[in-house]
């Protein structure tokens, strides 16, 4: 059966040399493209995990009675919404990655940065969809009527059970549809980590095709449809959640 | 004396109604959703660019104090090289994003109006094109137009070659339409249906009710996010570095290369690109809000 | 003194010469009242006089700044006041229902129970079906806050409260909010609660209501008690010109 896929493809490629689907029928190819797909997958993955836990916290910190803190949180948010991400990762990777110091790598006698590529774009993307997120998050726990929160406490509710059995289970359903719009948002945002050359699925893509000119058209449809699918899968999985989140009599 | 203030439910009204969650009321999601960016953008206080440009100022001379070469030679050097990034750099960058935006917009419209056709063969298509290209990565439809266009053209016997730009300019339109498309066709849905039926028993066509009728409402609708769009696409624009594009960052790496490649330049020469980035956008946002109020008022 | 001091003989609520201001805003100027277990008050007043203030002070939602409010026998003006200790004597309803709108109506009255005081799982489901009868909701315990009518969600809220066995319960204009409709609904279960002889605080505007199931009622206006008496005297022989231009006006 993958014998007769693998010789389809490959004879394929013999008679239509602009069609090669190289990666179906070369398993290093096939390799690469597995490698950067679970790189968009792990830095998509990593990236949503930190940026909701930045959200989470960034919206705590903003309710702080310290002005500091609040002005802190609001500069922050400024500054990683109002300029290019694209940007952001450059900065981060060049500019930061300079002052982070350098640990034996694997090999035992190499120098390696602390902070490789990939954890430079997940961290610069956390931040970036975080600041996004801490919006998102706050703006959802100011729809939780001050009322509503003193009816928990007039039950004998601590502040700390009040904050998380009333106040951020509403306010998550609350700002789901705009931290979905984020979330795919970040999940495209993934693409520009090429900029400090982490492998994912389209760094491989492009170094296919510019090792294998005759791979070209075959690559570019694989990526294309691959990011469709992933988002696809994203948007599908993400609206069927705030579907069975949602509140019954309101809304909707 | 007694404090006659009206007393709900026996002097006035009951008061029946009461919210059990606000509305959510996120700059990130208030409505109409399109304009979140120009909004937060908006609403930057003017302090938040003062503490960054005193970063990038401090930076450099805390982190090579030991260094011989100083932040005000890091300063020089970009002073030295700002004409040449702006006039060869960001100029493109904005160029870029002029026909990127024209271009868009008018596929943009177009799109929109198929998607409320009312055959399916015109309405499906428009709907999955503006799907496809709304949810896919820019930076992957910059790559994909950058390879399938081809490097000239031949027209008979003249050969044009295509710049770089140019390819840019189709790859980042792709996204804007599709983003277009979906702002043209929220504004005519958000027209009142009695307007098609009010337009229709006056006899007018379905194609008279569009173009007469429903369209000169849209436009004060579809303005407002379609300015916040344009900054969206300028902010996109250093994307086309990764292509070889000879824009504002392109031109600051090689700015930095020709200093030898100093690490202290790095911070000023990216720290001068956000803060051009900004001083472009900011007025656009503001203009944007100030629209958008201004219409609101009015609808 | 502390609470277990206190004996059934004494005033389950006992408020002295409280003053509270939001501010610049004095909204009590010297408040005190009795409260006897088993009894039930009403506060009647203008809007603005303070009377919804009061109770919430009751129940430590707003604090005094001074004077002395004592639940049998405990202070609640008290920095160092254990809040559970207080609300699980003291129970509330709001103007607004405030229910938890991501809860249905029996995880709503469940959930103060097993997340505040600990208790099992099985035996509050057990007491909070029969608070549902109490209320004449059956058949509605899974039915979400916001697929409830007002006065459907208010009795609901009058049952969350009651799981925390309090004993004392404060009503601050529960059927404000209400349609006409369901007004008598909320106020037949409220009736119910205080001929089992439930201590009982309510503000409220119902005057037809007060006078049926009041011990005593007071009327404030401007952060003072103008005028108390058992509702007999009270409604027929008012003697302050201010109690008689309000009564006159609503009733």
């Amino acid at each position: 059966m993958l014998e007769a896929f693998t010789e389809f493809f490959r004879q394929l490629a013999d008679d239509y040399p602009r069609w090669n689907f190289i990666f179906f029928h070369e398993p290093r190819q096939w390799a690469r493209i597995v490698k950067g797909l679970q790189h968009t997958i792990v830095l998509s993955f990593a990236c949503v995990i930190f940026s909701v836990i930045i959200g989470v916290v960034g919206a705590w910190m903003q309710s702080s009675p310290s002005v500091w803190i609040r002005r802190f949180v609001q500069g922050y948010i400024q500054f990683f919404r109002n300029t290019p991400p694209f940007v952001q990762l450059l900065f981060f990777y060049f500019a930061l990655g300079q002052f982070t110091p350098a640990v034996t790598g694997p090999d035992g006698w190499t120098q390696v940065p602390l902070i490789s590529n990939i954890g430079w774009a997940i961290i610069s993307l956390s931040f970036f969809a975080g600041a996004f997120n801490v919006e998102i998050f706050r703006s959802g726990i100011e729809a939780v009527p001050e009322s509503t929160q003193e009816a928990a406490s007039a039950l004998g509710f601590s502040r700390l059970q009040t904050y998380t059995d009333i106040v951020l289970p509403l306010a998550f359903r609350v700002s789901l549809p705009a931290l979905n719009n984020n979330l795919v948002n970040l999940v495209k945002t993934t693409t520009q980590a090429i900029a400090i050359a982490v492998p994912e699925l389209l760094y491989q893509s492009v170094s296919i095709w510019s090792d294998y000119p005759s791979a070209q058209y075959p690559t570019m449809i694989l990526l294309f449809f691959s990011f469709i699918f992933l988002v696809g899968i994203l948007v599908f999985g993400m609206s069927r959640w705030e579907r069975s989140m949602r509140i019954p009599g309101y809304g909707g | 004396m007694l404090n006659r203030k009206t007393i709900p439910g026996i002097n006035t009204e009951p008061q029946t109604r009461f919210a059990v969650l606000k509305p959510f009321n996120a700059t990130a999601a208030g409505e109409p959703e399109d304009l979140l960016f120009s909004r937060w953008l908006a609403s930057t206080p003017l302090w938040v660019w003062a503490i960054l440009i005193g970063f990038a100022i401090v930076w450099p001379s805390l982190s090579f104090a030991a260094s011989t070469y100083s932040t005000a030679d890091a300063f020089q050097a970009l002073l030295r090289w700002i004409p040449f990034i702006v006039t060869g750099g960001f100029f493109f960058n904005v160029i870029i994003s002029f026909f990127a935006m024209f271009i868009g917009t008018v596929l943009g419209v177009v799109l929109g109006l198929m998607q409320i056709s009312p055959a399916f063969y015109i309405r499906w298509p428009a709907q999955i094109i503006t799907q496809v290209f709304r949810n896919s990565p820019w930076l992957v439809l910059l790559f994909i137009v950058l390879l399938a266009l081809p490097y000239e053209i031949e027209f008979g016997d003249t050969v044009i070659r295509i710049p770089d730009w140019v390819k840019a300019v189709f790859g980042l339109c792709l996204p804007i339409m599709a983003n277009i498309a979906e702002v043209v066709r929220g504004a005519i849905n958000s027209v009142p249906s009695g307007q098609w039926e009010a337009a229709e028993s006056l006899a007018y066509t379905r194609h008279q009710t569009l173009w007469q009728i429903i369209l000169p409402q849209c436009f004060k609708r579809m303005s407002p996010p379609w300015m916040n769009w344009y900054a969206i696409l300028t902010m996109a624009t250093p994307l086309c570095s990764l292509l070889g594009v000879e824009e504002l960052i392109t031109l600051s790496r090689q700015a930095i290369e020709a200093e030898n490649n100093r690490p202290e330049l790095l911070v000023p020469f990216y720290g001068f690109a956000l803060l051009i980035f900004f001083a472009y956008c900011y007025p656009i946002a503001r203009a944007t809000i100030a629209l958008e109020r201004r219409f609101a008022v009015k609808l | 003194m502390s609470h277990h001091e206190w004996t059934d003989d004494q005033p389950i609520v006992s408020i002295n010469n409280v003053h509270k201001s939001f501010g610049n805003l004095e909204v009590l100027k010297g408040i005190s009242m009795d409260v006897m277990k088993g009894e039930v008050i009403c506060i009647i007043g203008p809007s603005g006089s303070g009377k919804s203030t009061l109770i919430r002070c009751v129940n430590a939602l707003n604090d005094i700044q001074s004077g002395s409010i004592k639940v049998e026998g405990l202070e609640v003006n008290d920095k160092d006041l254990n809040k559970l200790e207080l609300r699980k004597k003291v129970g509330m309803v709001f103007q607004q229902y405030n229910l938890f709108p991501h809860k249905t109506a029996l995880e709503n009255i469940m959930m103060a129970p097993i997340k505040v005081l600990k208790q099992d799982r099985a035996e509050v489901e057990e007491r909070a079906r029969g608070l549902i009868a109490k209320v004449r909701l059956q058949g509605k315990e899974g039915a979400y806050p916001g697929e409830l009518s007002g006065g459907q969600q208010q009795r609901v809220a009058i049952a969350r409260s009651l799981a925390m066995s309090p004993d004392i319960m404060l009503f601050d204009e529960v059927t404000a909010a209400l349609d006409p409709e369901t007004v008598k609904e909320v106020l037949v279960t409220i009736k119910d609660l205080a001929e089992e002889g439930m201590t009982c605080m309510l503000v409220t505007h119902e005057m037809g209501f007060a006078k049926e199931i009041a011990d005593h009622i007071y009327f404030t206006d401007r952060g003072v008690i103008v005028e108390h008496g058992p509702p007999a005297t009270f409604f027929d022989k008012a003697e302050d010109p201010r109690t008689r231009e309000f009564l006159s006006q609503i009733l």
